[in-house]
């Protein structure tokens, strides 16, 4: 199917004026200029000598930068015009679900009755922040079929660790504390850190040549002292495994727990859940599954799902509704403690509610069914021009390979990624899962129109002809965007990370 | 039925007809039916986004905000400072809204340009040549300054100070569940810590909090110098405010500095995305959590920015990563280099210096009122705690009818047992002071508590 590229994702009319570098903030600073201004508080200005003993104060002035309010603008808005973003275009970094942020979620989060209240404020003056903890919490035990659920970690790795320590506490509490915890090769980066930091060593489980696991090697290391399994599922691959139920009843017939790296959760949404699928703990991304902004690399939002027999080790306080129908603090009677200094991060929370509220249950089915047609028609469509890793049907992402680039032309994925930035799209997922050469990972996400699609398969297919043509070309992409490419063995060879180091 | 779907249903038929199938439901024939959902999830249906937010106007309206209900006196790393027009807009912008992690430096210049400029603002607030480009909170970046003493010490022993805020201890003591850390709490008197009450050898890091959660300032000449004597690093958790006049971590000889960036620019917020300040010594830097952002060329010799010494991080490194940190909080940390950049040197010497002198003027007229008195006789900066004649919730709930938010009960915060507190704990009220409070709003809570305490 060919149709009319005529893109609403498609970012290459974004105006950028020039080529020349942006100043910092500090070369920006004059001595003397400046912007604030605080409020007429009347109070009296008794020097600072008096208030605290000179031993405290520091003789030496901490220079900041020193700007106009009209250069703060105009400073941030250029370097605003030198960051591409969902707004701007399709966005298909695999693995990341960088779906369209709904305005509404951001307003409902910006409202003051939500943001303007303090974290350690009693109770009866938040009983709205307490409703909407407990109701979310609810709902996302409903989503993913799980019995109670954390709102505190502040990020999927977050929730990953505070995963594998209600791991830890539940077999520990039985007397039985275990050693192992198994992992995919295919698994995102954070899963074998995560199982360090939790007092676990990481089993590595390899890939069948079909791209998932391979539950006879699987099975050959289950023994009493695995604690449990890490799993993405779908898989980072794009495929859901479909030896799942087996997996989970081979995994809990040693006592272990299946652990559900909720990354990929979109593909499934109102499908299938991870309860249903025999899964003990679940983290979820907020900020990928639920449209939360993420803020050029965060804020996220990584609560943590368990069933029944996990519920009492959930880190606390936590919001609950009592008989009376108000809602308090209570910290369950085994919990292995904070994991935030606050509530996790709360305003994100709102935004992933108000999300899930306006969806539905019929809404969220919708969104996996079309991540997973889009991430299909961009693997079949790509077929002659970037072969799909294991070329069967996929869910929310497609990992693609430019192997055959490479071997006859010496292009790699890299510079694929790379002069798809010119096109106007932002690059895929590249060498990433380790298990596929030359990876690229798609994953479209369903707010990208198939005119979107169309017009980024025809960019792939302008760049694959490039590379038989002018290979050179491909090496130097992109040469239209805000920098070339930069010298990444320079930045790590002499660190240069503030102005001063700079010796500005 | 809402949802923000492109797709028309012709255009859905065209796309499954392309793939060869005839419904959606085919696109997930390969997922074992006994576990697929038969009857869908079970929420309500979808509704529009007015109809959303009309069932949140119930939710806010059953908060009490400090913008509009409620006079804040509430602190403890979560303060009531001015956020102007300005820093909202830029901050808000949906470039850096919706954006991903920079990894194509490319087309990322505009976040990696302003973390760039965040981490120098956080390398010369904390006196310290190194500064990350932010963790999640000020608690889970102590969990990683712990983190980083046992990788540079080879050892287990945290020696953590009472003064320490009482939900940062708690998290460091979660974390250690999983890396088997010692933590060990130095109990205060007269609100200061008393090192001499533990055994500090084969420490691997002595932390102290500047100024600690009760308000005090601690001479830190003392921690530092058992911390050099036992080869242990030394950390500071402190309140980035402070920076603007008082001694740096890096002044008072910190290896590590941790602190809430929250001050700068980000609303209360319930708690979150707050924004965890890590900044360090050069010797460190291999041990170094989370992302940090240098300066290089591109390929026409033109100054950029990329994220680097990436062989450290949790990608890269896997099971050998000595932190898990991927997302972290970066568009807080943009808000910070936005809101100091409106600040500039002297914006935050006036507010740290305005903060110091609303909160001694409010000490000075608190203490006299009858059956008040100070926790401790230490210097404070911007906060301080009060034993009150009656229980310190008690007095919060009744302040709150007058539209004060009058502080925080120190018990709900640390707990009953906690080593920073003495047993009548019950009744000590902890109360903070911003730039935005005024003179007639200070006399109005002295007047307020008077009333309330005298009944």
């Amino acid at each position: 199917m060919s149709r009319t590229a005529a893109p609403g994702g498609r970012a290459a009319s974004a105006p950028l004026l020039g080529h020349e570098i942006e100043p910092t903030l500090f070369e920006l600073s004059v001595a003397g200029r400046s912007s604030y201004q605080l409020r007429t508080t009347d109070v009296p200005a008794t020097p600072l000598s008096d208030l605290v003993p000179i031993e405290h104060l520091n003789d030496e002035v901490v220079k900041l930068a020193e700007v106009s309010e009209r250069d703060l603008v105009g400073h941030f808005t250029r370097l605003a015009h030198r960051q591409f973003a969902v707004d701007l275009g399709a966005y298909p970094l695999g693995s990341c679900t960088m779906k369209y942020n709904p305005k509404f979620c951001d307003a409902v989060a910006g409202d003051p009755g939500l943001n303007s209240v303090h974290p350690a404020a009693p109770a009866h003056l938040c009983q709205g922040w307490l409703e909407l903890l407990v109701t979310l919490e609810a709902t996302l035990c409903t989503i993913t079929g799980m019995k109670a659920a954390t709102l505190q970690p502040a990020a999927g790795a977050a929730g990953e660790l505070t995963g594998l320590l209600l791991m830890r506490a539940y077999h520990t509490a039985n007397g039985d504390p275990r050693r192992r915890v198994l992992i995919p090769d295919s698994a995102h980066g954070t899963n074998p850190a995560s199982v360090t930091l939790g007092g676990y060593e990481v089993t590595t489980i390899p890939s069948t040549d079909r791209g998932l696991v391979d539950i006879e090697k699987l099975k050959a290391e289950l023994d009493t002292d695995v604690a449990g399994i890490m799993l993405t599922n779908p898989n980072t691959v794009g495929l859901f495994e479909e030896q799942i139920v087996e997996i989970a009843q081979a995994v809990h017939e040693v006592g272990g727990l299946l652990y559900y790296d909720g990354a990929n959760l979109n593909a499934i949404l109102g499908v299938v859940r991870p309860g249903d699928m025999g899964f003990d703990i679940v983290h979820m991304n907020l900020h990928k599954t639920f449209a939360t902004p993420h803020g050029g690399g965060g804020p996220g939002a990584g609560p943590v799902a368990v069933s029944a027999r996990l519920a009492d080790y959930l880190p606390g306080p936590k919001a609950v509704r009592l008989h009376d129908g108000s809602f308090d603090w209570s910290t369950p009677p085994r919990s292995i403690g904070r994991v935030h200094g606050w509530h996790g991060n709360a305003l994100v929370l709102a935004r992933a509610l108000a999300y899930i509220q306006v969806h539905g249950s019929d809404g969220l089915r919708r969104v996996a069914q079309h991540a997973v047609l889009n991430a299909n028609w961009l693997r079949v469509r790509l077929r002659a021009t970037l072969p799909a890793a294991y070329d069967t049907t996929c869910m929310h992402e497609c990992v693609l390979s430019a192997s055959a680039l490479k071997a006859d032309y010496g292009v790699r994925g890299l510079d694929v990624a790379k002069a798809l930035l010119e096109e106007g799209f932002h690059s895929p997922t590249v060498y990433f899962p380790l298990i596929v050469d030359e990876a690229l990972m798609f994953e479209p996400t369903e707010t990208e129109s198939p005119q979107t699609l169309e017009a980024l398969a025809q960019a792939l297919e302008r760049i694959a002809a490039l590379a038989v043509s002018d290979p050179e070309r491909l090496h130097r992409a992109p040469q239209t965007t805000p920098v070339s490419r930069v010298d990444e063995a320079r930045a790590a060879r002499q660190l240069v990370s503030t102005e001063d180091a700079a010796g500005r | 039925m809402a949802d923000y779907l492109p797709h028309t249903s012709t255009e859905v038929e065209e796309m499954l007809s392309f793939l060869g199938m005839n419904s959606m439901d085919e696109l997930f024939a390969h997922i074992p039916a006994a576990v697929q959902l038969a009857q869908g999830l079970d929420l309500p249906a979808g509704v529009s986004e007015p109809d959303v937010a009309a069932s949140f106007a119930q939710l806010t309206s059953a908060n009490r905000a400090t913008t509009t209900a409620l006079t804040c006196y509430a602190g403890a790393g979560a303060y009531d400072h001015e956020v102007p027009a300005v820093v909202k807009a830029l901050g808000s912008r949906s470039e850096f809204m919706t954006a991903y992690t920079p990894y194509q430096p490319e087309v990322a210049q505009g976040i990696l340009q302003a973390i760039f400029e965040y981490q120098t603002l956080i390398a010369r607030l904390s006196g310290l040549p190194i500064a990350n480009a932010s963790l999640y909170d000020a608690a889970t970046a102590l969990v990683e300054a712990l983190n980083m003493a046992h990788g540079a010490t080879g050892r287990s022993k945290m020696i953590v100070s009472a003064g320490v805020h009482p939900h940062w201890r708690s998290v460091i003591k979660t974390f250690a569940l999983g890396t088997g850390h010692e933590i060990v709490e130095v109990p205060l008197h007269n609100g200061t810590t008393d090192l001499s009450l533990v055994d500090v050898s084969n420490a691997a890091a002595v932390v102290a909090a500047y100024p600690n959660y009760l308000g005090v300032l601690e001479d830190l000449t003392t921690p530092k110098e058992i911390a050099r004597a036992n080869g242990a690093l030394f950390v500071i958790g402190g309140d980035p405010v402070a920076a603007g006049v008082l001694k740096t971590a890096g002044q008072w000889g910190a290896d590590v500095f941790v602190g809430e960036g929250q001050p700068f620019g980000t609303a209360l917020s319930f708690g979150g995305p707050y924004l965890g300040l890590f900044a360090c010594t050069q010797e460190q830097i291999r041990r170094l959590p989370g992302r940090i952002v240098g300066e290089t060329v591109d390929s026409n010799n033109r100054r950029s920015f990329v994220t680097t010494l990436r062989a450290r991080e949790q990608d890269i490194r896997r099971e050998k990563a000595t932190s898990n940190v991927c997302t972290n909080q970066t568009l807080m940390a943009v808000t910070a280099a936005i809101q100091l950049g409106w600040l500039g040197t002297n914006g935050l010497r006036e507010v740290a210096t305005r903060c110091a002198q609303g909160a001694h003027y409010l000490f000075d007229r608190v203490v006299e009122v009858a059956g008040v008195r100070a926790v401790s006789t230490e210097p404070f900066f911007r906060e301080f705690a009060v034993t009150l004649p009656m229980s310190a919730n008690e007095v919060i709930s009744k302040m709150a009818d007058e539209g004060i938010l009058a502080g925080i009960a120190v018990r709900a915060l640390a707990g009953e047992r906690d080593a920073s507190l003495a047993t009548d704990n019950e009744n000590v009220l902890l109360i903070s002071v911003t730039e935005r409070r005024t003179r007639s709003e200070l006399d109005r809570y002295v007047k307020i508590l008077e009333k309330v305490v005298a009944k």
